[in-house]
């Protein structure tokens, strides 16, 4: 089977392995990745043929591109050899479509003329096919990186590989720019960064026919990325602000700028402690990035005062109404720890995604306290990835759980095993404010 | 707030959602201060999520939301389609599309028949919060 060179961005490369898997899932590419390092722009796959290496990264985020491996080497003299050695039983195929040539380099650069000369140092090819340099049939790319220059701008930088290879096709990371948040008109302060929102849905598989659930939806950012990938949003949010946004400004107006109006299933106002999805309904995905409540302590239905509503009576105004039933209402809340609604998230995924559906939550750690206590468990989950993007003191987490198939006539339910757990008084926001040093108190 | 979402939205009182009143949400009382009022808005037709989504709809409370809100041209059981791209199936997909996606409910109120609580749906978006007294 072909060699196929993937190259990679040079960011966000805790996630990359796990979006290529996750769009190897989508396209039911058997490919093994094992070899893919985080330091490196290039990563090596064998797949079956072209149109494999084209599907497995025409949705990628965090891939550029995909070529068909001709050579590669440490310097220019081994690149020609190992072409020669490697593929010269395809040179025929080439001798007659139009091509061009294409120069990429990491941590370097040649001048045009520099690169002309390396063009033609490859004449042994023998492609006698027109030139062209709009749409060619063929691209023939030669792709190197030299090593960090670390301590001298004085020495020449090393050349560490070269490679040369025919393109195949290209991800959708011109996307990132599409969505940046710069350019959209509604945003909140809970906006998600586009690149990683795009990368979330990769990863929850988000794609046509199916429907995918954001509980946490402020603005909607996931909602719009869950969408690009073709999938139907649904999305809700304890605060009604953010969902319903301003006339000229709002959720549905973004989908309208990104003419996305098709994919949008609906958003409601509600709590996630209580939350209204019948539970034989199953969603494909889950896609959320939960308030940890640093820029306003978590809150969710309920009164912090016990004793208020012990009677279950509805408040009657002076005037005979319920209060409750006039327009301006706003229904009382309560602090709420950010561990307990991650195992009510849990447990609501296990009971709402359908047999292999995704989870992916977003989580921040402390990077102080993080372990592997850390992470949410569920019996019924299995957690398949865990990206890290990190910050100075701290870090967010994507985990991605799959829900496991359910079994005989278990199907769809799930039991309710929860046990009472007791909640660390000491919650991330605390640390987040008392600068992740000495251990704060705690405000619930 | 559109169709499809009606059918699998249930009243959002814990103490409801152990009795089979609490679904469908239902719309056969109104209030005047936020008249019921549908809209058609256009979606571009995927025969492929309609035929993927039929299995998950609830039947029964389809019809009762479909009666509830002035349709009774609904078969009294789900369609059993086999190949959502055949030509004989493209009319029922179509009609359950323009229903179940292209249907909105712009305002209005739904009604649990276990609590006879109300919730509020405006400028399209339903509003399940709680007062307190109905919180756990």
């Amino acid at each position: 089977m072909p060699e196929y060179l993937v190259l990679l961005a040079q960011t966000h490369e805790s996630f990359r392995k796990a979006e290529l898997e996750a769009l190897a899932v989508l396209e039911n590419i058997s490919v093994d990745l094992s070899s893919h390092d985080e330091k490196s722009p290039f990563l090596y796959v064998t797949l079956q043929d072209d149109d494999e290496a084209k599907r497995l990264i025409q949705r990628s985020i965090l891939a550029r591109a995909v070529y068909e491996l001709w050579g590669k080497a440490d310097s220019e003299n081994a690149l020609h050899e190992d072409v020669r050695h490697r593929s010269s039983s395809r040179f025929e195929k080439y001798k007659t479509p139009s091509f061009k040539f294409d120069f990429i380099s990491h941590r370097g650069s040649r001048t045009k003329s520099q690169q002309r000369d390396m063009f033609e140092s490859f004449d042994y090819l023998g492609f006698d096919g027109p030139i062209k340099m709009r749409d060619p049939d063929e691209i023939f790319t030669i792709i190197e990186e030299y090593e960090p220059a670390y301590h001298s701008n004085t020495d020449p930088p090393r050349l560490s590989h070269i490679f040369f290879g025919r393109f195949i096709g290209e991800s959708q990371r011109d996307v990132v720019d599409k969505y940046d948040l710069k350019k959209r008109r509604y945003i909140g302060t809970t906006s998600f960064d586009a690149e990683l929102a795009l990368i979330s849905c990769n990863i929850a598989l988000a794609g046509p026919q199916k429907i995918v659930y954001d509980p946490f939806a402020g603005t909607g950012s996931f909602l719009v990325a869950a969408s690009h990938f073709g999938a139907m949003a649904l999305g809700s949010d304890i605060d009604g602000r953010q969902i319903r946004g301003k006339k000229a400004r709002n959720i549905t107006t973004n989908y309208d700028q990104y003419k996305l109006q098709s994919f949008f299933l609906d958003t409601f106002v509600g709590d996630f402690t209580h939350n209204p999805i019948r539970a034989s309904f199953k969603l494909d995905a889950i896609v959320c990035d939960p308030p940890y409540g640093v820029r306003e302590g978590l809150k969710v239905l309920g009164s912090r005062d016990t004793e208020r509503y012990a009677d279950k009576k509805p408040t009657v105004l002076e005037n005979g109404d319920l209060s409750h039933l006039r327009p301006d209402y706003i229904p009382p809340k309560k602090p709420y720890h950010f561990d307990a609604l991650l195992d009510d998230l849990l447990e609501f995924a296990a009971r709402n995604l359908v047999d292999e559906g995704r989870l992916c939550c977003w989580m921040p750690t402390a990077n102080e306290d993080y372990g592997e206590r850390t992470i949410p468990k569920h019996p019924e989950l299995e957690l398949i990835s865990n990206c890290v993007q990190e910050f100075n003191r701290w870090s967010r987490r994507l985990l991605t759980y799959v829900r496991k198939v359910r079994e005989g006539d278990d199907a769809g339910l799930v039991s309710s095993h929860r046990e009472k757990k007791v909640y660390s008084q000491v919650q991330f926001r605390d640390k987040y404010f008392s600068g992740f040093s000495a251990t704060a108190n705690s405000v619930v | 707030m559109k169709l499809l979402t009606a059918n699998f939205v249930q009243c959002s009182v814990k103490a409801c959602s152990a009795t089979p009143k609490c679904f469908p949400l239902h719309f056969d009382q109104q209030t005047a201060d936020v008249p019921l009022e549908l809209a058609h808005e256009d979606v571009d037709f995927s025969p492929e999520f309609i035929y993927n989504i039929l299995p998950r709809i609830d039947w029964p409370a389809l019809l009762i939301t479909a009666r509830e809100l002035g349709n009774n041209m609904l078969p009294e059981t789900t369609p059993e389609i086999e190949n959502p791209n055949a030509p004989e199936n493209e009319q029922i997909l179509r009609d359950l599309h323009t229903l179940l996606l292209e249907t909105q409910i712009i305002q209005g109120s739904m009604r649990c028949e276990n609590c006879n609580h109300i919730y509020f749906i405006r400028d399209s978006i339903p509003n399940f919060l709680l007062p307190g007294h109905l919180v756990q």
